[in-house]
């Protein structure tokens, strides 16, 4: 076990580095620092000062090691946009995204998986084949149209919901959250619903589609072979293997969220991460750029990593060894 | 040809395909749908890309239904006085062709890679199992967005052939791990086979044997994985034309034209947004119910 | 009184393809305490039996027709909730494969403890002890400490012991062993054979072993029941089936096993093979590959008829003189 948990930091380094190199390469292609920095007439005396205060006359892999240790520690130099420490403004607009995440997660769990049960035991109901339907259309509507859709019934049409930005905010110590208020919760809804619903349908597909092959096993066999009643049998025992795997693949999922967040943001305006990117792409804010790339892959390798742990936890044939017992 | 159509008919998928409505509803939708984008320029009533065609005197009309609009324009104008219904068909042109392309070239790149691996084993297919699961470790929307963000940025004025070659080429990147480890474990698999081992004795090319007992195998599965990504393509696509990463402006697809719509949204135009939308959920539902049904009829258990 | 009564079973799937039949009019019986073989190819229908004695055909088979008598009371067409109060508590079954019968996330002590629970009325501490106790019956050594392991903790042998402790936990008087030794070593086989017969001795349940192995059979059943296309070709004492088979069918089987004390130079076989379901012939369900067949087995059904020490279903039996309990048909 520890090999393996070796072997997948191994890993997670090797695709930090290798995403941090993408980062850095995309400062070497677009854009010259230098001629922003001194305009187009500059002598060729100042632009080699220059250059050499920047140390871009040092080899390209000093330059990429100088990169890593700034990244490493979060320097990322200023927004070309907006003339602000690029740490600044993430550290800014991350309780945004990260809050908009876990309350769609909250909603994509706890909708999701009890309907994936329920489609899974009253296989021919009528209600499940709605469920199902909807959830095929869950899955062909794409997460920015839901947004819109959703302004323009329930903000537009009906008011009853605003469209835009994250209401009253409240400011504990670094963080701002928009949770403490009404007002904030009243911004969050229609996000976080738009955000949710793709998750929702993919969770309540895949919690049904396990337990239906759960329910096709053997030991679901012998189980109701001994007598054991519905309940013990759906709950006690199919549940329990069906959210073992799922649990795992949720989790992978759920870091897809803050990747779905981009679209969401830039349909609602809400001030996260997601919609900073889209402003820096177009507006080829390159130090932006960088920084996004390289957070949003730590994230997800760290993600990964916690999955990847909690299948140990899970499963008791991984946890204990097979040294006992024959 | 005509008796092997109703030899198909008649198979047990053809009687699934029959006997189940929505597979059918399904592929009369995608037919249409197909058929007006491949015909675009015979079928729609008007040319969205002839500057000289277009008057904006007939800016924001509303649908012809409505007292203020023209039964000329049936869904219809955008702000510049286009034709929605001909932007429509012109927009799922461009979302069925970049969808397809990308789905084809997925295919083509996961199963090549995959049967690599398969067969030759050893540190390719190691190498190639940790780039999948590395692929795999990240949500392939965002992967998409950040090759065809970073795109963008390199090339901002990038002329249409190549912002479509960005495009596509996002789109294809993320889709293809799905197919290379379906054909290496079934590749793995068939590897181990005794017939494999006698024709590799009896000196037949290891390309003849992936292709004529590999590839036969996998043929399903990897159909039902390329319907249901045509799907995710569409949508893929919509969503990074509707983010301005995609399509270039001078061929809007659906997702471009639903960009556009959105701004007036709050002006009460809303049909310049919603028709494209509703196109869009069309062809992604009929594709996704024929991907699903497929799976079904495909699948051995359930038969 | 017999344990179980089967009568006309009729078991159907119906399909695209109109309605098969996976069981014919199938009738046996089994005493307490009796061990009852049923032996026969694959597909003949022997796992079926034992699915639809428990009530869990998978749909669409369903029982079309026939009656199931357990101790005299009908179970097969009892509401569910009813059958499954006799499921585990008065019919036991064991399956094929140890490492998926049991359920790999819980540990093998709170699976028996579960089964005890549901059918009597002890306290977690007494299902616990007497959970133990089925353990150490069943040749589990250690069970003290074993109780709380997990079934990845067992190897293959010790699996099945516990799925046999599993299926008496609620004390049944009829136990349905699918295939029991079929997924083990051969060495483990012999083993789980004489348990499960020791076991069930004591405990006083009757076995109906299906099996394919004749070898089990012949040292494990006191009668055993021929299964062919869905229908019981020959029933009688194991020996008798054995050495003195009045069936076609049953005689080319047993030639097939080859005597290491005979010489030979052919393996024998029967020619052909089963038919399917949807291409059953009228009349004996034997009658293409059979060496000794008659016209009007073309046509006419046997049903089951006393031959010299057994009852098969041939029209052989019917004219080779053995005493009718009912009229030949000419």
């Amino acid at each position: 076990m520890l090999a393996f948990i070796l072997r997948r930091l191994l890993q997670a380094v090797l695709v930090m580095v290798t995403v941090a190199f993408i980062a850095f390469m995309l400062f070497q292609f677009v854009g010259d620092p230098v001629s922003q920095i001194l305009g187009q007439d500059a002598t060729a005396e100042q632009v080699a000062e220059v250059r050499a205060a920047l140390g871009l006359d040092r080899p390209v892999w000093v330059q990429f090691g100088h990169f890593l240790y700034n990244a490493v520690q979060g320097e990322f130099g200023m927004s070309l946009r907006q003339g602000t420490p690029v740490a600044t403004l993430i550290a800014e607009r991350f309780p945004a995204t990260l809050e908009l995440a876990l309350v769609a997660a909250a909603l994509a769990l706890l909708v999701g998986i009890p309907l994936g049960v329920y489609t899974a035991l009253r296989r021919g109901s009528a209600l499940s084949q709605v469920f199902m339907t909807l959830s095929l259309l869950g899955v062909s509507l794409p997460t920015f149209l839901i947004g819109i859709v959703l302004i323009l019934i329930f903000s537009v049409q009906l008011g009853w919901f605003p469209s835009f930005g994250r209401g009253e905010v409240v400011h504990l110590g670094g963080w701002t959250t928009g949770l403490l208020t009404l007002q904030g919760w009243h911004h969050l809804v229609l996000p976080a619903i738009t955000l949710a619903i793709f998750q929702l349908t993919l969770i309540m597909r895949l919690v049904r589609a396990e337990m239906l092959e759960v329910l096709r096993t053997d030991y679901i066999k012998f189980a109701r072979a001994r007598g054991l009643s519905d309940r013990a049998v759906h709950f006690g025992h199919a549940l329990k293997n069906t959210l073992v795997p799922v649990m795992t693949i949720t989790g992978l999922q759920l870091g897809g969220l803050i990747a779905f967040a981009i679209i969401t943001e830039t349909v609602f305006q809400w001030p996260g991460m997601g919609l900073l990117f889209i402003q820096a792409v177009t507006f080829a804010d390159i130090p932006v750029m960088a920084a996004y790339l390289c957070l949003i892959a730590l994230i997800f390798v760290v993600i990964n990593l916690i999955v990847d742990l909690l299948y140990f936890v899970v499963d008791p044939r991984l946890r204990v060894d097979h040294a006992s017992g024959h | 040809m005509k008796t092997t159509l109703f030899k198909w008919l008649d198979s047990d998928v053809g009687h699934s395909f029959r006997s189940s409505p929505a597979a059918l509803f399904a592929a009369a939708i995608a037919l249409v749908c197909g058929l007006a984008a491949l015909f675009a320029p015979w079928v729609a009533p008007h040319n969205p890309f002839d500057l000289a065609t277009l008057d904006l005197n007939n800016a924001r009309l509303p649908p012809a239904w409505y007292p203020e609009g023209q039964w000329t324009f049936l869904l219809g104008t955008d702000d510049q006085g286009r034709d929605i219904l001909s932007a429509l068909i012109y927009g799922a042109r461009i979302s069925l062709f970049v969808g397809l392309v990308s789905v084809l070239l997925s295919v083509l790149l996961g199963v090549t890679l995959g049967l690599l691996a398969g067969y030759l084993g050893g540190w390719v297919d190691a190498l190639l199992m940790r780039l999948c699961d590395v692929m795999l470790s990240f949500p392939a929307i965002l992967i998409a967005l950040l090759i065809a963000g970073i795109g963008h940025t390199l090339f901002p004025n990038a002329h249409e052939a190549l912002a479509f070659g960005v495009l596509i080429a996002a789109i294809t990147l993320t889709g293809w791990v799905q197919y290379a480890r379906t054909v290496r474990g079934s590749t793995l698999v068939e590897r181990q086979k005794e017939y494999v081992q006698a024709a590799r004795v009896i000196g037949v090319s290891s390309l003849a044997i992936m292709r004529r007992h590999v590839l036969p195998n996998v043929l399903g599965p990897v159909l039902v994985l390329a319907t249901i990504q045509v799907a995710t393509a569409i949508i893929t696509e919509a969503t990074l034309s509707f983010l301005g990463v995609g399509a270039p402006p001078t061929s809007p697809s659906l997702g471009t034209l639903i960009r556009i719509g959105n701004d007036y949204l709050f002006s009460g135009e809303w049909w310049i947004t919603i028709f494209p939308g509703l196109v869009l959920v069309l062809i992604a539902l009929s594709v996704n119910l024929l991907g699903d049904w497929l799976r079904d009829a495909l699948n051995p258990r359930l038969r | 009184m017999s344990l179980l009564q089967v009568q006309n079973l009729v078991v159907e799937f119906p399909s695209r393809h109109g309605t098969l039949r996976a069981l014919d009019q199938l009738s046996f019986e089994i005493a307490p305490g009796e061990i009852l073989g049923v032996v026969g190819e694959s597909g003949a229908g022997k796992s079926l039996t034992g699915a639809a004695i428990i009530g869990l055909l998978e749909p669409p088979g369903r029982i079309a027709s026939g009656q199931i008598w357990l101790e005299g009371e009908r179970i097969d067409n009892l509401p569910p909730a009813q059958m499954r109060r006799v499921r585990g508590r008065r019919i036991g079954a064991i399956f094929q494969d140890p490492l998926t019968s049991l359920n790999p996330l819980y540990s093998i002590g709170r699976q028996l403890i579960e089964t005890i629970t549901t059918h009597l009325p002890l306290t977690h501490a007494q299902a616990r002890q007497r959970a133990i106790e089925l353990l150490q019956e069943t040749g589990i050594p250690a069970a003290q400490e074993r109780i709380d392991h997990y079934p990845h903790q067992f190897s293959g042998g010790m699996r099945q012991r516990v799925v046999i402790a599993l299926a008496l936990a609620a004390e049944p008087k009829l136990i349905v062993a699918d295939e029991p030794t079929t997924a083990l070593d051969v060495s483990i086989q012999a083993q789980i054979i004489n348990l499960l017969k020791s076991v069930c001795k004591k405990h006083g349940a009757a076995v109906m072993l299906i099996t394919h192995d004749m070898g089990v059979i012949a040292e494990t059943c006191d009668r055993v029941a021929v299964m062919y296309a869905g229908r019981i070709a020959e029933i009688g004492p194991v020996r008798d089936v054995i050495h003195a088979a009045a069936h076609p069918y049953t005689q080319g089987l047993m030639s097939c096993i080859p005597d290491i004390e005979v010489e030979r130079q052919h393996l024998h076989q029967i020619d052909g093979a089963m038919p399917r379901l949807n291409a059953i012939p009228s009349g004996c369900a034997f009658n293409p590959r059979c060496p000794q067949v008659l016209a009007r087995c073309h046509h006419e059904r046997p049903e089951l008829m006393p031959a010299v020490t057994t009852e098969a279903a041939c029209w052989l039996t019917a004219n080779a003189g053995a005493t009718p309990s009912f009229e030949a048909q000419p």
